[in-house]
């Protein structure tokens, strides 16, 4: 349990001349759960896309289950295999239905048969609450119900990280619960998370340690109730006070 | 009116039955409520009316009423022997059919021409209609199996060799122009004023063509033990169906799992040792048909499908290779694109007829039909890699970006998730492309290629049918076919479509 799953150290980020990522030291243990909270624009996003190489980085280092993402992005397959993730936008496969969309990655990353493949997305499927729908297309349902298929998506690949990048934005707000319930059900269940999210009561209950970050760097990083209750540093109370009210 | 806010209400008079309201459907209604419902409607009623009266009916009494159906010569189709003002000449077009459809393909060996066709029919049309299974071997069969097949049965002639006497030859052939290239530098090296330098250079090539003729050298020898033989067709075939089944064994996962991967290695082998032995064509095969003498349709559909099914897959290559990282690659794309969509096609047709053969080193012939073949493919492909750009364009950056988190890799993930989707934005674009290679197909006449149009105006020359109305006739014929194939292709790729897009109703 000591062992760090996500070890992120020195990390450095530009895009052209501009300064994304600043110095970011993180260290995630297996099945700890992190809340990644901040203004727009301070990197956060930006952040959880180099634990998987979506973007890449021009000095650090990411371990990720020691697997090395330096910054010439050796063994990037290797880590995606391991590191599930949720977009803000969904982005499932419109062309494919929801099975399709959940067994594609078993079948012609892992070479899983096609028979097991779809036992294990209907598991999956069923866990999120939307086996029914596993025939209709991404375009026929719901925001909530599309996102806790991207969520089902991610699992099937047995990832032992997953990452989220503000899943409940792009959402109604009836919908925004379904979604949280979800995640809340994959904390219980031990899995490892990462998550930009905006959702403080998200926060408040699942989460371990919330990180506030600002103008690319880590301003702040606490348990739930010290950095509610108590936080330190001026930039962490204004943000509190304007998102909390 | 009832007042809904107050909380009761009695009905003081009873309604009185009312007439219905004026027809809007049905033909009647119709015409009352779109064709002459205002002024402006009327006056476009009208116009529209005579359009259709001027148009509609001098064609079909072209076609129908004034045509003339049978007869033996021009005689028929004169006015005065037929005694009214003479339409369409149809027994012109029914004599003239076999030279429209067969060019001046041997007579004796027009079976081959309908054989090739009818299989081309058995095989797409199941391609063609979702619902039938074993689309994977099907679309093999078409694609790879039927175009060898069909070359055989239109050309003729038979092989000497197989896999691995071609691989030799091949090699040969690229090592001996390695080798000339090499002795043209050192040729040039005597009078140039950079003499010593491509003396080096050439020395160098010639080094380096030596040291591959060496290195090829067991291939070689063996081919020529091979020919050697009496049955060097079947041997060599022993030798490839071994080889390149064992290559399928081992790749598919050895003892494991690659007794799929043997299998259908040995399948196919047998069925293409089943298809040489009927076609004989290790006894030197059918006659040999030169296609200067191949015409009419049976032209214009194989420069179209050929066109249709490489231009694609060049179409899909460059649009690949332009949104690529690569800078070569780029570079390489964006040249070859715009050169071969900056020029016309019918100045490529020229340069790849005449001028081609200049550049091709002396003892290398393409043939004429198969040089035409080529310059279309490219130039359609130009085209169609611009139609495909579009297509992965409206692709947002997420599905990529999707698709790599779940680990997959770049050519998955194109081939599963970007181009599905890209293709099926642009199938109007593709099919309009299509459409247009098919009517292009005619240019082909301007190098000495007879296609449909090509036949029917040689056949315009003949004085047997010359009539007034023989051209006009021919044309009507000619345009009725291009019509059907393109109003068919128009169709299909609706179908297509809506099918395929399925996924955008909700």
């Amino acid at each position: 349990m000591s062992d760090p799953i996500v070890k992120i150290s020195g990390l450095n980020k530009w895009y052209g001349e501009f300064h994304v990522l600043r110095d970011i030291d993180l260290e995630v243990k297996k099945g700890e759960r992190i809340v990644i909270c901040g203004p727009s624009g301070s990197g956060k996003s930006t952040l959880i896309r180099c634990i998987n190489a979506l973007e890449e980085f021009q000095e650090g280092e990411i371990v990720v289950d020691g697997i090395a993402l330096g910054p010439n992005l050796k063994h990037i397959d290797a880590v995606r295999r391991e590191v599930g993730m949720v977009f803000q936008s969904f982005n499932l496969f419109p062309h494919l239905t929801v099975l399709d969309n959940c067994t594609l990655a078993p079948i012609w990353v892992r070479n899983i048969p096609k028979r097991d493949a779809e036992a294990t997305a209907m598991k999956f499927l069923e866990r999120v609450k939307i086996p029914h729908q596993a025939n209709k297309f991404p375009g026929q349902m719901s925001g909530g119900q599309q996102q806790r298929v991207a969520i089902a998506r991610a699992l099937t690949m047995n990832p032992k990280v997953m990452l989220f990048d503000e899943p409940t934005s792009a959402l109604d707000p009836e919908m925004v619960k379904e979604v949280l319930d979800t995640m809340v059900d994959l904390a219980e269940e031990g899995m490892t998370m990462l998550v930009v999210t905006h959702e403080m009561g998200f926060a408040r209950e699942v989460a371990n340690r919330v990180v506030f970050m600002d103008a690319g760097q880590i301003i702040e990083a606490n348990t739930p109730n010290e950095f509610f209750a108590a936080p330190q540093h001026a930039r962490t109370k204004l943000f509190l006070s304007q998102i909390l009210r | 009116m009832s007042d809904i806010t107050s909380s009761s209400f009695v009905r003081r008079d009873l309604l009185t039955e009312r007439p219905a309201p004026v027809k809007t459907t049905g033909f009647i209604g119709l015409v009352r409520t779109r064709l002459f419902n205002s002024p402006t409607n009327i006056l476009l009623t009208i116009i529209g009316a005579l359009l259709l009266w001027f148009t509609i009916v001098p064609s079909v009494r072209f076609l129908v009423v004034d045509a003339v159906w049978s007869g033996k010569d021009r005689t028929a189709c004169l006015a005065e022997n037929a005694g009214f003002a003479v339409g369409a000449c149809w027994p012109y077009i029914q004599a003239k059919l076999p030279q429209l459809i067969y060019g001046f393909y041997p007579e004796a060996e027009r079976w081959r021409v309908n054989l090739t066709l009818l299989l081309a029919v058995v095989l797409l049309l199941p391609l063609l209609i979702p619902r039938l299974p074993a689309k994977g071997l099907n679309a093999g069969l078409f694609f790879l199996a039927f175009p060898v097949v069909a070359f055989f049965l239109l050309h003729g002639g038979g092989i000497k060799g197989f896999g691995l006497s071609w691989t030799a030859g091949l090699l040969e052939l690229f090592d001996d122009s390695i080798i000339n290239a090499g002795q043209v530098l050192l040729g040039l090296s005597k009078t140039s004023a950079i003499g010593p330098l491509l003396w080096i250079v050439g020395q160098l090539i010639v080094l380096v063509g030596t040291a591959i003729s060496w290195l090829i050298f067991p291939l070689t020898w063996l081919r020529d033990q091979i020919q050697g033989t009496g049955q060097s067709v079947w041997l060599d075939f022993a030798i490839t169906a071994a080889i390149v089944s064992l290559i399928g064994f081992v790749l598919g996962g050895g003892v494991r799992t690659g007794g799929r991967a043997l299998a259908s290695c040995i399948a196919t082998f047998v069925a293409i040792a089943v298809v040489i032995k009927l076609m004989d064509l290790d006894h030197g095969g059918l006659s040999i048909v030169t296609t200067n003498l191949w015409g009419g349709l049976l032209v214009t559909l194989v420069v179209s499908v050929t066109g249709i099914v490489t231009s694609l897959p060049i179409g899909i290559a460059l649009a690949l290779g332009r949104r690529s990282t690569i800078p070569l690659i780029r570079i390489f794309s964006i040249a070859f694109i715009e050169f071969w969509r900056g020029v016309p096609l019918i100045t490529v047709l020229f340069f790849a007829t005449y001028m081609l053969p200049l550049f091709l080193p002396g003892n290398f012939t393409v043939d004429g039909l198969v040089r035409a073949l080529i310059g279309i493919a490219l130039f359609t492909g130009a085209y169609q890699a611009e139609n495909v750009r579009g297509g992965l364009a409206a692709i947002p950056r997420g599905q990529g970006e999707a698709a790599a988190a779940l680990g997959l890799s770049w050519w998955k993930t194109t081939s599963l998730i970007v181009l599905p989707q890209a293709l099926r934005h642009v199938i109007p674009n593709l099919v309009n492309s299509f459409i247009s290679l098919f009517k292009d197909t005619s240019l082909v006449s301007i190098v000495a290629l007879f296609d449909l149009l090509g036949s029917l105006r040689a056949s315009f020359s003949d004085p047997k049918w010359s009539t007034p109305s023989t051209a006009f006739t021919g044309f009507a014929f000619a345009g009725i076919i291009y019509f059907i194939f393109c109003f068919g292709m128009s169709r299909y790729s609706l179908f297509v479509e809506r099918r395929l897009n399925a996924h955008r109703r909700n």
